[in-house]
């Protein structure tokens, strides 16, 4: 890697100042930008670790939401959310790999937003509301695209607040090599509806899958998506599947989702 | 009953102490006062002309000690190719030079072009990016076919054309071939690819090149298989450096699988640059770095037909294969889908014609080599395949199939110029269909079935040949190199034995399993015996670790070293015994005489060689120490019987290997826990090729597959618990020690059965399928299934 500075603050005030200067990236748990830098492929100036502020670390229950610190990591997640919101700690005891979870964050997986990533179905999946150092965006607006996201330069996760559903599941293929989600399917039913988030898919990262989400409104049944199909046009097609078998995944993923929620 | 030591015990593996706790000795941990490092500026296209390396700006960074381009090697020999094959039609393979550093073209990404000595590798690295490389970029020949066609661009202008050669074997037979395959009642024939690897050890390359000014001494550290071969081939062919002023160390080495016997350029490079920079210089690759400059395996396509008559007894075979070569002849590339390939189309079945051909191509890839079996795997992969399908379409059962075409007689002289010495086919078919409980298999499969699961079984054979040899055959088959082996052993005047030998152990076990052949002819303690390796200045004269070879080519060296230090031990003993030596026994670590209760210990006996006293001095030398040089008569055959079952996820194509079986015959066994180790990652190995492992390019020859990210590796949990079973045992009849080897053969008898188990599962669901090729990816499977 090439050489930068390294700053760690301990409070959100001090990061968002740190990160004002030209050229300095935030830096979560590092599982995408420590490779990164170690290819050489990012040159920071600075590196702002947001690992030692207090503020944003940990689980809470909050009414009928879970909020999440955006500098928890997926194994505080997959433990202490487990009894509020099963379906999410699920999700984030299945990210990676032991190392990757005692390191990874929620706020750094979704800042990244990597079209392969776990987190961004769970948040999109469950409307959840992305809590930054200067406003509240909901997911619905935040997912932006392939690796893009509404969040401006210097802006900083500090939490995310998940609406908890009566029910919920993640299913999911692994890549053969990366184990990332070929495919993935998060499933969420709410009192108002279900919401159906795709991640690993499609060119353009997670989306909502809106006619699954109409049928098993009507019928929280894995047999009311029989015959519903996504169109293969934007899937991604790579090594590890074509996009035909991406978008016949998201079918079975998804009633796999559905069978499984609890 | 199990033993507790010697020959057939499962002696702990005492090296794995070093290895578990931290404590070994890696050639990354050799760090050498005053050492710099080198980075190498990779080429990042497959095919360019060079027009310019301007490294002006990068000689003025901080750090930089010197930069290195092809204009520095100027007058030094290019990387060497240590086998040479002539083709069908008489004439030698074409040769490309393979400079240290590319030289006028690029010819494949990971290609190094330039290379950077400095203090730090940061600074190296920061000054590779400071050089400015004028590349004019070719078209790319990725695809062998394509390659091979009249308009393709050449990888070497200096070439004909993209052929390397086009071998016929044997070509005298191809004539009957076809009249066979005439006459034939039923031809089955079948496509396929063997798929392209990356080995990965875990230890990726090292090398720390080393001069003493003082004394002209050159000494390379590296991550070798064989370093006496690295000190031959780089100092006779490449540096010009005579072995007396070059030695070469190969210390605990991280696993090999046949991509740590080649000689590398970086290995030159370390060497050369220490003389130049007169200091100790240091490279390790990274993994992205192993993945662009390790030699790749496989990679063949082939065309196979096998002629049956109307009994379905084969007729005939014949085989049509394009192996790539990659852009350069790694050191034993052209053996492998010739020599090691062609030999083995007979497997385990009295096919009475066979022709081979094989088209070995140049293209803007990363060089091909020796993986894991080389060119066995291949043959039994094509060969087994072909069978199934054949059974497919004669609606006969392929067990059947197999048991009825067995060789069943020994000595049997193949169709392709081989002569297996034992085996037992139907033995190891019968303990594989017993081991594997085949008989229980449709009640598995109603099982699967019931929890919506498509169940498959595959069951195929294999045959190995280890241990290439003898010498002067290989010399005559194009081997620039001889194929013995050598052990130097030295007995300590209190007893204990040093043995000095030219097998080198990478994971294998040696310093184990070697001591446990000679506690068992002395009657001593393994404990007693150690075993040195890897380094040209204390071992004799050896060829290496690869191709199964080890305990039947450098285990036999050993024997024959120990018979000579017995002999003489003899007759030190009767000296002591004042007895005739034909009358003196040596059972438990004790000389008696036959006969009486008089006896002298081995220690005593040791110690006399050493503080001669009481010594025929006038008859024997004092001391106690012998060398021997075995060159085997043939090679050994090992063979067996594998079965695999998988279950099949019809929604997602995914495959689990639900049970995985081998019966294998390696004639006598040394460590039945260690062979079953080999077997354990043999077998692995397979799984990991027909599932997982695959290594892409794409049409402009970017390497797809450049990263774990892209390249799957096996994990523990893709496997199941294995069933091995060894004890079917035709014990080889042309070495002092009975065996047959063990390493390769799990990689090579399971891709087959992987692959059989999933086309079996897709058939059971009604699908007209008779081959996948692989890695089957859950996507393969399910498009399959379509």
């Amino acid at each position: 890697m090439y050489n930068f500075d390294f700053v760690k603050p301990a409070t959100v005030d001090e990061a968002v100042k740190a990160l004002a200067d030209d050229e300095a990236q935030a830096l979560g748990g590092g599982q995408t930008l420590i490779p990164t830098l170690k290819q050489r492929l990012a040159s920071p100036s600075k590196l702002v670790s947001l690992t030692g502020i207090a503020e944003m670390k940990g689980v809470s229950k909050q009414g009928d939401a879970v909020v999440i610190g955006g500098g928890t990591t997926h194994r505080t997640v997959a433990e202490e959310a487990a009894s509020a919101y099963p379906g999410l700690a699920d999700l984030a005891s299945r990210i990676g790999d032991p190392a990757v979870r005692n390191r990874g964050t929620i706020g750094g997986s979704l800042a990244n937003n990597d079209p392969s990533a776990c987190y961004p179905a769970a948040a999109l999946g469950s409307g959840a509301t992305i809590v930054t150092n200067s406003r509240e965006i909901a997911a619905d607006d935040y997912f932006q695209g392939m690796f893009t996201t509404a969040l401006e330069e210097g802006e900083i996760i500090t939490e995310v607040r998940f609406p908890i559903p009566q029910k919920s599941a993640y299913a999911k293929i692994a890549q053969p090599a990366s184990r990332f989600p070929l495919v993935a399917v998060f499933v969420a039913q709410y009192g108002d509806g279900v919401r159906v988030a795709v991640t690993g898919a499609s060119n353009n990262g997670v989306f909502r899958w809106s006619e699954a989400e109409a049928a098993l409104s009507g019928n929280f049944a894995a047999d009311a998506l029989d015959g519903l199909t996504v169109a293969s046009d934007d899937m991604i097609g790579d090594l590890h599947g074509t996009a035909a078998y991406r978008s016949h995944l998201v079918g079975v993923m998804a009633k796999r989702a559905v069978a499984a929620a609890s | 009953m199990p033993k507790d030591g010697g020959i057939g015990a499962s002696s702990k593996r005492r090296e794995d102490i070093r290895f578990l706790t931290g404590a070994g000795n890696y050639t990354d941990d050799i760090n050498l006062r005053g050492q710099a490092y080198v980075f190498f500026l990779r080429s990042d296209i497959a095919h360019g002309t060079i027009n310019n390396i301007d490294t002006s700006a990068a000689e003025g960074m901080p750090g930089v000690v010197k930069v290195f381009t092809a204009a520095d090697f100027a007058g030094v020999g290019g990387m060497p190719c240590g086998w040479q094959v002539t083709d069908k039609h008489g004439e030698v393979m074409q040769e490309p030079g393979h400079p240290i550093l590319a030289t006028g073209k690029v010819r494949h990404v990971g290609e190094p072009i330039a290379a950077v000595v400095a203090e730090t590798l940061a600074q190296a690295r920061d000054a590779a990016e400071a050089i400015d490389v004028d590349i004019t970029e070719l078209p790319a020949v990725i695809d062998m076919k394509d390659a091979l066609k009249a308009d393709a661009p050449k990888v070497h202008d200096d070439l004909k054309n993209n052929l390397c050669y086009d071998w016929g074997f044997v070509e005298e037979n191809k004539a009957a071939v076809e009249e066979a395959f005439q006459n034939a009642a039923h031809v089955t024939t079948l496509e396929l690819r063997n798929n392209r690897l990356v080995a990965n050890p875990m230890e990726p390359r090292v090398a720390v090149g080393d001069f003493a000014r003082g004394t002209g001494d050159h000494t390379l550290y590296t991550t070798s298989q064989n370093p006496h071969v690295i000190r031959l081939l780089m100092g006779a062919f490449v540096l010009g450096i005579p072995e007396h002023k070059l030695r070469v160390v190969a210390p605990d080495v991280g696993g090999g699988f046949g991509t740590k016997i080649f000689h590398y350029q970086e290995e030159a490079f370390v060497t050369f640059a220490a003389k130049a920079c007169n200091r100790p210089v240091k490279w390790t690759s990274s993994r992205t770095e192993a993945f662009m400059s390790d030699a790749h395996g496989r990679d063949h396509v082939t065309t196979i037909q096998l002629a049956l008559d109307a009994d379905n007894n084969f007729t005939a075979l014949r085989t049509d294969t394009h192996a790539n070569m990659g852009a350069y002849l790694s050191t034993f590339a052209p053996s492998v889908p010739t020599w090691l390939h062609g030999t083995l189309m007979a497997g385990n079945y009295k096919t009475p014609l066979i022709y081979v051909n094989v088209k070995a191509v140049f293209t803007n890839t990363v060089p091909v080599d020796a993986y894991r079996g080389a060119g066995r795997p291949e043959a039994t992969f094509q060969l087994e395949r072909v069978i199934d399908k054949a059974a497919i379409e004669l609606g006969v059962d392929a067990i059947e199939l197999r048991r009825q075409n067995f060789i069943t007689e020994f000595p049997y002289a193949t169709p392709v110029a081989v002569e297996y010495d034992t085996g037992d086919y139907v033995a190891t078919m019968d303990k594989l269909t017993e081991i594997a409980d085949l008989a229980g298999f449709e009640a598995r499969r109603k099982e699967s079935e019931a929890r919506g699961k498509l169940r498959g079984l595959g069951v195929n054979c294999y045959i190995e040949a280890c241990g290439i040899a003898p010498s002067n055959l290989v010399g005559q088959l194009g081997a620039r190199a001889g194929l013995y082996e050598s052990a130097t052993v030295r007995v300590n005047a209190t007893g204990g034995l040093v043995v000095m030998t030219g097998s080198h152990s990478h994971g294998q076990g040696h310093e184990t399993a070697f001591p446990q052949v000679i506690a068992e002819m002395i009657g001593i303690d393994e404990s007693m015996i150690e075993i040195v390796h890897g380094d040209t200045a204390n071992t004799p004269m050896g060829m290496g670790t690869y191709g199964s070879r080890s305990i039947a080519v450098g285990g036999s060296a050993m024997v024959r070293a120990t018979e000579k230090i017995i002999a003489k031990a003899k007759k030190i003993a009767s000296h002591l015994l004042e007895a005739s030596e034909s009358d003196i026994e040596l059972k438990d670590g004790a000389f008696s005489v036959a006969g009486t209760d008089k006896s002298v210990a081995w220690g005593d006996v040791t110690l006399a060689a050493y503080v001669p006293h009481n010594y025929p001095l006038e008859d024997i030398e004092p001391g106690l120490e012998e060398t021997a040089f075995y060159d085997p008569s043939n090679f050994t055959y090992p063979s067996g019987a594998y079965a695999c079952e998988v279950e099949v996820d019809r929604d997602t194509g995914q495959v689990t290997i639900e049970r995985f079986s081998a019966a294998d015959d390696f004639g006598n066994i040394i460590n039945p826990m260690i062979v079953s180790g080999q077997v354990h990652g043999g077998i692995a190995q397979g799984i990991g090729q027909a599932l997982l492992e695959n290594c892409a390019y794409d049409e402009n020859g970017q390497l797809l597959s450049a990263s774990y990210m892209d390249y799957a590796m096996p994990r523990a949990y893709d496997m199941p618990f294995f069933s091995v079973d060894h004890s079917c045992q035709t014990p080889c009849t042309h070495n002092p020690l009975g065996v047959k080897g063990c390493g390769e053969a799990g990689a090579i008898g399971s891709p087959p059965a992987v692959v059989g188990a999933v086309v079996d599962a897709l058939r059971s669901a009604g699908k007209d399928v008779t081959h996948v090729n692989m890695p089957l990816s859950p996507s393969r499977v399910w498009a399959a299934m379509q």
